[in-house]
């Protein structure tokens, strides 16, 4: 079985406790943080195991190159200590279970990944995908189970990513663009820290998409917008891609503006909250997270990840902000007419 | 024979009277799983003098007579069992009344639940009825003389419980005015203050007359409506996450279901939690208290609210929900039916169990689903399979399911809903005697001769 | 029977005689008849029933059958995922009782008529292009268009009318156009619905020759029902031409301004033809001309687009008069709908649809309150003069 990759010397002699120091949700100093981090690597109970709500955000914040999210997912799951209600588990893992109805487009070198996530089909249209497409798999035979961490479990991921990388690899492709951060985030740190062998290239796509702008600059007209933008909980797995963000808005002249919740302070979208732990902590968190976006006098608010934008598009909305998602603001710099932006 | 056709078409004319192969073989059987029996004649009224003069025919001729609606009881209930005159009263489909003020209206005997509903909708947008799931196409009066349930059934219980007030004709063709609307022309009350003689007519399918008018009550119409969904891994969660629902007011319908397909579904109990608002602030005010309702069960892992996308919302706040009807092609078979006992709440988990025992042992598809009645004193609990209509060995199967999941809901301490002939005698069997000699007594006087809807409510 | 495998998953629950809200039934026969045998679903059940020996082929069913105008709001509206087939379900059942042989009268008049004659008039093809004896009409001869008239256009004394304003308009606008005239064979429509596939199949592969013969590229139809055929039907039969119904054609020469309506002041309503509407996906086409013309005020009745009330002439009823009569016919029930609106002119897309509801306005004896006009006319009367 994999195991993972996890130096508790880095632990010992880290400077600051960076992980829980600057976690959104739990309260430590630095001195303690250290501790706890080091009790969780031996097996002993900490209080983190209990009230660490899954932000995904520690991975981002260790500088040393440890996994300590992962850490905690695996030592819950050897406890026995749940996150989510059972129930949601269990719908969660039927959902992610390969039914042998996946699609695939015309299989070039180069492929997208829409993963499990069908929204993702309808937006992938227009110049900036015409050098790639139809080339892409979608379904559960190429969903990257990345979302089982969420609930203390590691199980599943063990059992079915490897498959997953076998399926992709089967199709032939060298290089595959994945249109979700999770499935990115599977193949360039989960898949490394458990030592799974990832047999192809994987590119996250906000650098392919700055890649094509770049290409179709001539196109572009500077929309002079105000955008405010919803990180996702899995862009912190792979947090080297999140500084495409800025790069991107600049490139069709959009302005991110200055927020609270931004960057390493981004808040949690709330859905995940909603099924674990109930009404409070989802609108404490939505609560500030859009009080704080609609101060900053943003004129849309951009997501990344479609589960971001099912759980917060009504609540921006109610505010005065547009929700779209970054491709369909991509594609209207470009002239385009994106259905998300009617 | 051809001279009692001529005698019918004589009251209703000529076009509306059939004892053709065809409508004798359509109305003699419904979508469910009884036997068949054709009618003799078919008959399509179009008013109150019509029905009157075809009841004294048939008193006359000692022929049996069966109202209907649109037949969709599934368990067989307007079956013309000997023979006779079927009523098919969906020709006198009016909608007489709105009262705005007193909260109800008045409609003809073969209304459809479909137009009342599309009626208000376009006329009175601040009020409703309890709309049933069953199609669109199910009547006002079918549905409150099986006892029907519908949206509001959770707030209000019964759609019988509802009724404002009825207009009946009689065995004997004498037509009769129940509740305030036989004093005036209000249909405020279907009894009270005087005697309740409601309970004459609603749950006798028939048996003791014909319901030509049917003043039902209306309700606040809130402008938005949404839908969560708890879900839990055992149903001996269910009665208690119930209680705490039902505790808040909040929930405008619970219902329940669980089956095994498609697979996301499987292995969990989905508390479905439909509630209204005239505001956001309405709105998010009762989402937080419902939410806040299950705070225990959350923090213990027992359950979960899950995310609902935009699909399935939409399928859940459908009214009618066309979802309901569509189990019956789940298989591509074209047919299911349910045994659908009132029972206490706690006896859910009994009744979960007993139905996964069910489908192992028939080999069936199934589902599970439930309402709240009337703030939790009772449930419906659906013993639902969907079986293909042309395998005759799946039908039969299923037929010894139903039976079986009937037997137990009854040793349970369930009444039978909307319950076939058999199932009809066995709680005749199993009631109070002296019960059951009222109820024979009350036939006997009001219906003599035995022709209205013949074999209900008959037994000992 | 083709389809045979889909009966028994009829449940009748009925969705399927509804419009969308349920606010009226919505089924023509079931309308006139009440009697659920006449809905889909007793139609359903009914055809299992007798493919099992179970009931006879009777006068009764053949009229069961029969009364079906194959409108399509059934397949709007079943809650089945089976509901696209409904209406080929029921013409499937025709072409079994075609193949028995016993059918109704009427029916068999209206294949014989076909067969001799070309068309159900029982005319000469001769007669064919008379409507046009007084315009500038050519023969097809290579130009642009092919305007395929159909029988009714041809001989119908209401449907001639029609033909003779979508004409004007067509060599107002300059289209380039050609009739076949006598050469012109019926399209076939009305005889597949009606349940005579080898028939149909005939007249498909004598209309596809010669369309090739002539070079035939682009059609204009001014019925729905060939707009229909030709578009649905033909290409199984190799028959891959652009097809438009005029509606569309002057929809688009009004949009690019090559035809400039006149004003015409009248409150109108309009009523959507099965075959160009539920069957053609077409419902804005004939709209797009009303809202053109200056003057002309557009009402929509309550049942309107995939919602409409049929005529009652679908499904070959036109010709066998099968849906006809009574009080409570659909074309007499439409008009009453239609005055409801307050609408002086109930305007139509379809010369199938201007007789019957012409006709039906004649029984409800509205005469003066209610005219007929197709959108066509109403064009073209917009531009007397112009």
């Amino acid at each position: 079985m994999y195991q993972l990759k996890f130096d508790e010397k880095r632990c010992l002699a880290c400077p600051d406790g960076a992980c829980l120091v600057q976690c959104q949700y739990l309260k430590y100093e630095a001195d303690p943080a250290r501790k706890e981090m080091v009790k969780i690597f031996r097996g002993e109970d900490s209080p983190v195991l209990q009230d660490c709500v899954t932000c995904y955000a520690c991975e981002e914040y260790c500088k040393r190159g440890n996994h300590p999210f992962y850490l905690i997912n695996e030592r819950r799951e050897n406890k026995g200590i749940l996150t989510a209600p059972r129930a949601i588990t269990r719908q969660w893992i039927h959902i992610g279970e390969p039914k042998g109805k996946y699609e695939l487009g015309r299989i070039g070198k180069i492929a997208l990944s829409f993963g499990f996530m069908p929204q993702l089909k309808e937006i992938t249209k227009g110049r900036l995908f015409d050098d790639v497409m139809p080339s892409y798999f979608f379904g559960q035979e190429f969903f990257c189970n990345v979302v089982y961490i969420h609930f203390a479990n590691t199980k599943v991921f063990k059992e079915r990513l490897p498959v997953v990388i076998e399926n992709i690899h089967k199709l032939g492709v060298e290089e595959v663009v994945f249109l979700h951060d999770e499935c990115y985030a599977a193949f360039t740190s989960l898949a490394p820290a458990y030592g799974m062998e990832v047999p192809f290239k994987s590119v996250h796509y906000f650098e392919y998409l700055y890649n094509r702008l770049t290409a179709l600059k001539d196109l572009i007209r500077p929309l002079n917008v105000k955008v405010v933008y919803q990180r996702p909980c899995s862009n912190r797995l792979c947090g080297d891609s999140h500084l495409f963000v800025r790069k991107i808005m600049d490139r069709i002249g959009a302005t991110l503006v200055q927020r609270t919740y931004q960057d390493e302070t981004a808040l949690c979208c709330g859905s995940i909250f909603r099924a674990m732990y109930g009404y409070d902590l989802m609108a404490d968190v939505q609560g500030r997270n859009l009080e704080d976006m609609a101060q900053s006098g943003a004129e849309y608010c951009i997501f990344n990840c479609h589960g971001c934008m099912n759980a917060l598009s009504p609540l921006v909305a109610a505010r005065g902000m547009t929700p779209l998602h970054l491709i369909d603001l991509c594609r209207m710099a470009i002239g385009e007419t994106p259905e998300g932006g009617r | 024979m051809e001279s009692i056709v001529q005698a019918l078409a004589g009251i209703v004319g000529k076009p509306y009277v059939s004892a053709s192969a065809e409508e004798r073989y359509f109305y003699g059987r419904d979508p469910g799983l009884m036997p068949a029996h054709a009618p003799d004649y078919v008959v399509l009224p179009r008013s109150v003098e019509e029905i009157q003069a075809i009841v004294r025919l048939a008193g006359r001729e000692k022929i049996p007579l069966v109202p209907m609606g649109a037949g969709m009881s599934l368990s067989g209930l307007v079956i013309p069992q000997r023979g006779g005159i079927v009523l098919d009263m969906k020709r006198m489909d009016g909608i007489l009344k709105v009262n705005e003020a007193a909260r109800y209206a008045v409609v003809e005997g073969g209304t459809s639940t479909g137009k009342l509903h599309a009626h208000l909708n376009r006329y009175y947008p601040r009020l409703r009825f309890s709309t049933p799931d069953s199609p669109a196409a199910a009547t006002v009066a079918a549905n409150v003389m099986i006892h029907g349930q519908g949206r509001l059934t959770q707030q209000q219980g019964f759609n019988s419980d509802m009724v404002s007030g009825l207009e009946v004709v009689l065995p004997s063709g004498e037509l009769c005015r129940i509740g305030s609307c036989a004093l005036s022309d209000d249909w405020f009350s279907k009894g009270p203050p005087l005697p309740d003689l409601s309970g004459l007519f609603l749950g006798w399918f028939g048996a003791t007359g014909i319901l030509t008018k049917v003043g039902i009550k209306l309700y606040p119409r809130k402008k938005m409506r949404d839908v969560e969904i708890f879900i839990t891994d055992s149903p001996d969660f269910v009665p208690g996450i119930l209680y705490e629902l039902t505790h808040t007011e909040m929930a405008e319908d619970i219902n329940i279901f669980a089956q095994p397909l498609p697979l996301i579904f499987s292995g969990n109990h989905h508390i479905v939690i439909y509630f209204t608002g005239d505001s956001a602030e309405e709105m998010e005010f009762k989402k937080r208290t419902l939410f806040h309702a299950l705070d225990g069960f959350i923090k213990s892992k027992d359950g979960g609210f899950m995310t609902v996308g935009e699909g399935m919302k939409k399928t859940l706040l459908d009214m009618p929900q066309r979802s309901a009807t569509t189990f019956a092609d789940v298989t591509k078979g074209g047919g299911f039916e349910y045994s659908g006992p009132i029972v206490p709440i706690d006896r859910y988990p009994q009744c979960s169990r007993k139905l996964d025992e069910l489908a192992v042992k028939y080999d069936l598809k199934y589902h599970a689903t439930a309402r709240i009645i009337d703030k939790g004193h009772a449930m419906m609990f659906a013993f639902s399979f969907t079986f293909n209509r042309a395998d005759a060995d799946m039908l039969n199967r299923t037929r010894m399911a139903l039976s079986e999941a009937s037997e137990y809901a009854l040793s349970i301490g369930g009444l039978f809903w909307k319950p076939t002939l058999d199932e009809q005698r066995i709680a005749l069997e199993k009631m109070d005697p002296q019960t059951a000699r009222l109820m024979k007594r009350i036939k006997e006087e009001l219906d003599p001769q035995g022709i209205m809807n013949p074999g209900n409510w008959e037994g000992i | 029977m083709k389809y045979a495998e889909i009966l028994h998953r009829c449940f009748r629950c009925g969705y399927c005689k509804f419009t969308l809200d349920y606010e009226n039934f919505n089924c023509p026969p079931y309308r006139k008849y009440r009697f659920d045998t006449f809905a889909p679903g007793g139609r359903m059940w009914l055809i299992r029933a007798w493919l099992n020996g179970e009931i006879e082929n009777s006068e009764r069913f053949q009229e069961i059958l029969y009364s079906c105008a194959t409108c399509g709001n059934c397949v709007e509206h079943c809650a089945f995922t089976f509901r696209e087939n409904l209406v080929d379900i029921f013409i499937a059942a025709r072409e079994e009782m075609v193949n028995g042989g016993r059918i109704p009268p009427p029916v068999r008049d209206y294949f014989k008529a076909i067969s001799i004659h070309g068309n159900p008039y029982n005319l000469p093809a001769a007669q064919r292009s008379s409507w046009a004896a007084d315009l500038p009409v050519q023969p097809y001869d290579g130009q642009e268009y092919l305007f395929y008239v159909g029988c009714v256009g041809s001989y119908d004394e209401r449907g001639r009318k029609i033909a003779q304003a979508v004409s004007r308009n067509l060599i107002r606008a300059g289209v380039s156009f050609g009739i076949l005239g006598e050469r012109e064979p019926c399209d076939g429509n009305e005889v597949r619905v009606l349940g005579e596939s080898g028939l149909f199949e005939y007249l498909a592969e004598t209309n596809i020759a010669l369309f090739r013969q002539l070079g035939v590229r682009k059609i204009i139809t001014l019925d729905p029902h060939a707009f229909n055929a030709f578009r649905k039907e033909y290409p199984a039969f190799g028959g891959d031409f652009e097809v438009l119904h005029y509606s569309q054609v002057f929809s688009r020469l009004i949009e690019s301004g090559n035809l400039k309506p006149g004003n015409f002041a009248a409150r109108v309503t309009f009523h959507d033809a099965c075959y160009l509407g539920r069957h053609g996906g077409e419902y804005e086409a004939p709209r797009n001309i009303l809202r053109a013309i200056p003057g002309v005020e557009l009402v929509e009745m309550r049942q309107n687009r995939a919602n409409a009330l049929c005529c009652g002439g679908g499904g070959g009823n036109f010709f066998t008069d099968i849906l006809g009569g009574e009080g409570d016919s659909p074309s007499r029930i439409r008009v009453r709908q239609a005055l409801e609106t307050g609408a002086e002119i109930l305007v139509v897309s379809c010369p199938q649809c201007a007789k019957m509801l012409e006709d039906a306005i004649k029984a409800e004896g509205l005469d003066g309150r209610l005219t007929v006009a197709d959108a066509g006319e109403l064009l073209d009367a917009s531009l007397r003069g112009h």
